[in-house]
C-alpha cells in the first residue's frame, strides 16, 4: 500500500459545489465538484461513459434481422435497401453517397410492381444511431399505422442501411409515392444517444432540399413520446395530402405547444 | 489565366490556377476530399506547397481566386486593401514570407502595422507552409485588443465565453447553468445563449434574463443572444437591451447569402447596437467592439458555396468579412460541423491552429470553440491537446459550458473546469475587470485561484428568487 498520508482522503480532495440543488432545473452538468480546479474521477468516467454509449450508437450496425421481425410481426411487409455508401466509414466521409441507393437496390425497387400506387411510404434509415432505430422505429410504426387513413395505400416499409434522410426521395420515386415518411437515428447527443428523427416529404424524387421537407425531431420515451409523435405525423402527412406540398409551406399546427418545443431541437447551422 | 507547374524530380505538377495550388497545398482533411479539390497523392501535395512558397504575395493582389465582379467578399478584400502597411512585405514569397514571421524582425508592433495589407488568402496561403509550432509562434506574437464593458485579448490572459445553453430556453435552468459558470471564474469574453427559440418576445425574455443576472451582480461583462441578425435588429428596435450583435459568417457571398445575411446588413446592425451605447470601455481607436461572429472551416461547401476553393482558404476570407467590422469576438466553432469536413482530431487540431493563426495575423481577436460531434474521430484527450496548443498560442477565448457538454447544440466542448486548467497550468489571467470583480465577489483569492465556496455565498443568497424558486 501507498504512504497515504492520515489526514487527506479522496473525499477531502474534491470540493463540493453548493448549489447541486439547481440541478433540478436542467440537466446540464452543473454543481460537479471539483479536485483543485479539475474534474473528480466519477464525473470523468461518467462522461466518458456517455460518450462510449453516444459512439456505439453510431458504430454499431443495424439488427436489420431483428427490426425487420418486428415490423413482420405487426403485419407488414418489408423491403431491404443499401446506400450507395458501403460502410460506417464511407458513409461518414461521404453524406452524399448515403443520399443515394446502390446500384443493385435501385434496380431491386424499380422491378418491384405496385398493384395500386403508395399514398404513403414508410421507410425506417439507420442514420447516425442505429441506437434510435433499434429501439423506437417499430413502436413508433406501431402507432402511427392505427392513426393513418384507412384508405391509404402504404405499401412495404422499406429498411435502409448507411442511409442519409434525403435516401427516402430517391426510394420514393423509384415506387411512385406519392409522399414518404424517413424514420431514421439523428446523430447522438451526450444525453441522448438514442433520438429518433422523421422527416416527411410529399412527392419524393431526387435534388429535394431540407426545405421540402418536415420534420419531428427527438422521438424517444425521455423526448416526444411515440403516440404524440405518430398524432403529429400523421396530422401532417393529411395535411400535405391535402394541400399537396410539404415543407416549408405546411405550418405544423397540429399543437402549438409541442411545436415550440419541436423546433428546440433542431441543430442549427454552425 | 496563369497555370502554375512545379517539378519533383522527373515529374512535373501542374497546377489549373491560384486557388487549385492552395487548395492542393492543404494539409489533407476530408472536406477538401469531399469537395474534390485536395491533392491527390502525398507527392503532390508537397509539389503544390513548394510551388506556393515560390509565388509572390503580390499575385494574390492580381489573380483573386473569386472574381470581384461577382462576390462582394472579394470585392472588400480587395477595396480596404491596405497598399502602405503592405509595402513592408510586398517583396516578399508565400516561402520568404513565412521565413520573415517567424524572424524576430516580425515583432508584435510591426505584426499590427502590417496586419491591415494582408489579405486572407496571404495568410491561409502561408499558413499551408507552416507547421503547428509555427502557427503557436506566430499567433502568439499577434496581439489583438477589444473592448466592450471589460478588455480582451490582452497578452497573458484567456477568456471564456459562458454558454448557458437549455434545450426549451428554461429559464431557471439556463440562470443554474449561468451561476455555476460565474462560480468557477467563467464569463469575461460574454454570457452567450444559444435559443431554442425564434419567437421575438421567447428572445426579449432572454435579453432581459441575462441583463438583469449582469446588473444584480454588476458584473464586467456583456451579453448576447445568439439568433439570427434580422431577429435582433428587430429586438434592439422593441427596445431589448442588446450588448453585442451575434451572427455567423463565411467567406462567400454566396455562403453569407445562404446565411441570409450580406456586409451591408451587417453594417445596419452595428450601427443599430452601438446607438444604444451600453459599453463602458473604450478600445484604442475611442469605441467599442459591438460584434460578435462565429466561423468554421466546410460552411460555405455545406452551402454548395465555395467555389473551388479549399475549406481553410474560405474560412480566412469570412475573418475579412469580420476585421471589416471590429468585433470583440470571433468564434471559430472547429469541430463541430462534423466528421465529413474534419474528420478526426488531428484534422480538427491542425484547423483549429490555423485559424487562430490567420485570424490573429489578420488583426480578428479570435477565439475557438474546441469542440467536436459524437460521430467524428476525437474525444475529450483531443480537445485537452488543442486547447493547450491555443491558449500557448494566445487565444482570444474558449467556451465555457457545464461539464462541456451542451445540451442544447449536443456536442461536446470545453467546460468551466478546462478554463481553469489552462489559468493554472500556462499561468493565464481572465479580463483585469473581471478579474478584480472575482476577487471583489470572493469567487477568486487574491492569488488568482479560484475558491470554494460557500452555502451563504452572496451570489447562492441574492439570486432573483424568481429564477431559482420551484415552479
Amino acid at each position: 500500500m501507498s504512504n497515504k498520508p492520515d489526514n487527506i482522503t479522496p473525499i477531502e480532495a474534491i470540493s463540493a459545489d453548493p448549489w447541486a440543488q439547481l440541478k433540478s432545473f436542467t440537466r446540464a452538468r452543473i454543481a460537479l465538484g471539483r479536485v483543485g480546479s479539475s474534474l473528480p474521477t466519477r464525473e470523468v468516467l461518467d462522461f466518458s461513459l456517455s460518450h462510449a454509449m453516444a459512439r456505439d450508437a453510431v458504430h454499431l450496425a443495424l439488427d436489420i434481422d431483428a427490426l425487420e421481425a418486428d415490423i413482420k410481426s405487426q403485419g407488414c411487409s418489408t423491403v431491404r435497401v443499401k446506400s450507395m455508401a458501403p460502410d460506417r466509414a464511407s458513409y461518414l466521409l461521404r453524406p452524399d453517397w448515403g443520399r443515394r441507393l446502390s446500384e443493385k437496390s435501385l434496380t431491386d425497387l424499380n422491378n418491384m410492381n405496385q398493384a395500386r400506387p403508395i399514398d404513403f411510404l414508410i421507410v425506417v434509415g439507420d442514420g447516425l444511431s442505429s441506437l434510435a432505430v433499434a429501439r423506437h422505429a417499430a413502436p413508433l410504426l406501431e402507432e402511427m399505422r392505427h392513426l393513418l387513413p384507412k384508405g391509404w395505400h402504404i405499401g412495404p416499409v422499406v429498411i435502409a442501411s448507411q442511409a442519409r434522410v434525403a435516401l427516402g426521395d430517391e426510394i420514393g420515386q423509384a415506387l411512385g409515392a406519392r409522399m414518404v415518411a424517413m424514420l431514421i437515428g439523428e446523430r447522438p447527443g451526450l444525453s441522448s444517444p438514442d433520438s429518433l428523427g422523421i422527416y416527411l416529404t410529399y412527392n419524393p424524387k431526387l435534388g429535394l432540399s431540407d426545405a421540402d421537407r418536415n420534420c419531428i425531431s427527438n422521438v424517444r420515451p425521455e423526448g416526444l413520446q411515440y403516440a404524440a409523435a405518430a398524432k403529429k405525423l400523421v396530422w401532417l402527412a393529411k395535411e400535405a395530402m391535402r394541400l399537396k406540398l410539404s415543407g416549408v409551406a405546411l405550418k405544423d399546427e397540429s399543437d402549438v405547444q409541442e411545436i415550440a418545443q419541436q423546433s428546440t431541437l433542431e441543430l442549427p447551422k454552425p | 489565366m496563369m497555370t502554375y507547374r512545379y517539378s519533383v524530380g522527373v515529374q512535373t505538377y501542374q497546377f489549373a490556377d491560384l486557388k487549385a495550388v492552395l487548395a492542393k497545398a492543404t494539409p489533407a482533411r476530408s472536406g477538401d476530399y469531399l469537395a474534390g479539390v485536395a491533392a491527390d497523392t502525398y507527392a503532390e501535395r508537397m509539389a503544390a506547397r513548394m510551388c506556393l512558397a515560390e509565388i509572390p504575395l503580390k499575385r494574390f493582389l492580381e489573380e483573386l481566386i473569386i472574381p470581384y465582379e461577382t462576390d462582394e467578399v472579394s470585392r472588400l478584400i480587395v477595396d480596404t486593401h491596405d497598399k502602405k502597411a503592405f509595402a513592408e512585405i510586398s517583396h516578399l514569397t508565400v516561402g520568404d514570407f513565412r521565413d520573415w514571421l517567424l524572424s524576430d524582425i516580425a515583432d508584435s508592433a510591426t505584426l499590427k502595422r502590417v496586419a491591415p495589407g494582408v489579405t486572407p488568402e496571404m495568410a491561409a496561403a502561408v499558413s499551408k507552409l507552416m507547421r503547428n509550432q509555427d502557427l503557436i509562434l506566430v499567433a502568439k506574437k499577434c496581439h489583438v485588443t477589444t473592448s466592450f464593458r471589460n478588455t480582451i485579448g490582452l497578452p497573458g490572459h484567456i477568456s471564456v465565453r459562458l454558454q448557458p445553453n437549455h434545450p426549451t430556453d428554461d429559464m431557471r435552468g439556463i440562470a443554474a447553468s449561468m451561476l455555476d459558470g460565474l462560480l468557477y471564474g467563467a464569463g469575461d469574453a460574454v454570457i452567450g445563449i444559444n435559443p431554442a427559440t425564434d419567437s421575438l418576445p421567447a428572445l426579449m425574455d432572454l435579453y432581459y434574463l441575462v441583463d438583469e443576472v449582469i446588473n444584480q451582480y454588476e458584473i464586467p461583462t456583456q451579453s448576447c443572444i445568439l439568433t439570427h441578425v434580422t431577429n435582433q435588429i428587430q429586438l434592439i428596435e422593441k427596445g431589448a437591451p442588446v450588448d453585442l450583435v451575434f451572427q455567423s459568417i463565411a467567406g462567400t457571398e454566396k455562403a453569407n447569402k445562404s446565411f441570409g445575411i450580406n456586409i451591408a446588413l451587417l453594417k445596419e446592425a452595428q450601427s443599430a447596437v452601438l446607438s444604444l451605447n451600453r459599453g463602458t470601455v473604450k478600445n484604442e481607436s475611442g469605441s467599442h467592439n459591438v460584434m460578435y461572429f462565429e466561423t468554421g472551416q466546410g460552411s460555405a461547401l455545406s452551402a454548395n458555396a465555395n467555389f473551388g476553393l479549399d475549406q481553410q482558404t474560405c474560412e480566412a476570407r469570412a475573418y475579412a468579412v469580420a476585421r471589416h467590422l471590429s468585433p470583440l469576438l470571433t468564434n471559430t466553432v472547429v469541430g463541430f460541423i462534423g466528421p465529413e469536413y474534419l474528420y478526426d482530431g488531428k484534422q480538427i487540431i491542425r484547423a483549429g491552429l490555423e485559424d487562430h493563426f490567420c485570424g490573429k495575423l489578420l488583426g480578428v481577436p479570435l477565439g475557438c470553440d474546441v469542440c467536436y460531434t459524437n460521430h467524428a474521430e476525437a474525444d475529450q484527450d483531443d480537445m485537452d491537446t488543442l486547447m493547450t496548443l491555443l491558449a500557448t498560442a494566445g487565444l482570444t477565448f474558449i467556451m465555457g459550458i457545464p461539464g462541456a457538454d451542451d445540451i442544447m447544440l449536443n456536442y461536446q466542448t470545453t467546460s468551466f473546469h478546462d478554463a481553469l486548467y489552462l489559468r493554472k497550468v500556462l499561468g493565464l489571467k481572465a479580463a483585469p475587470e473581471f478579474e478584480a470583480w472575482l476577487k471583489k465577489m470572493h469567487i477568486m483569492d487574491t492569488s488568482g485561484q479560484v475558491q470554494p465556496i460557500a452555502d451563504a455565498h452572496h451570489m447562492l443568497q441574492n439570486m432573483p428568487k424568481h429564477l431559482l424558486s420551484a415552479a
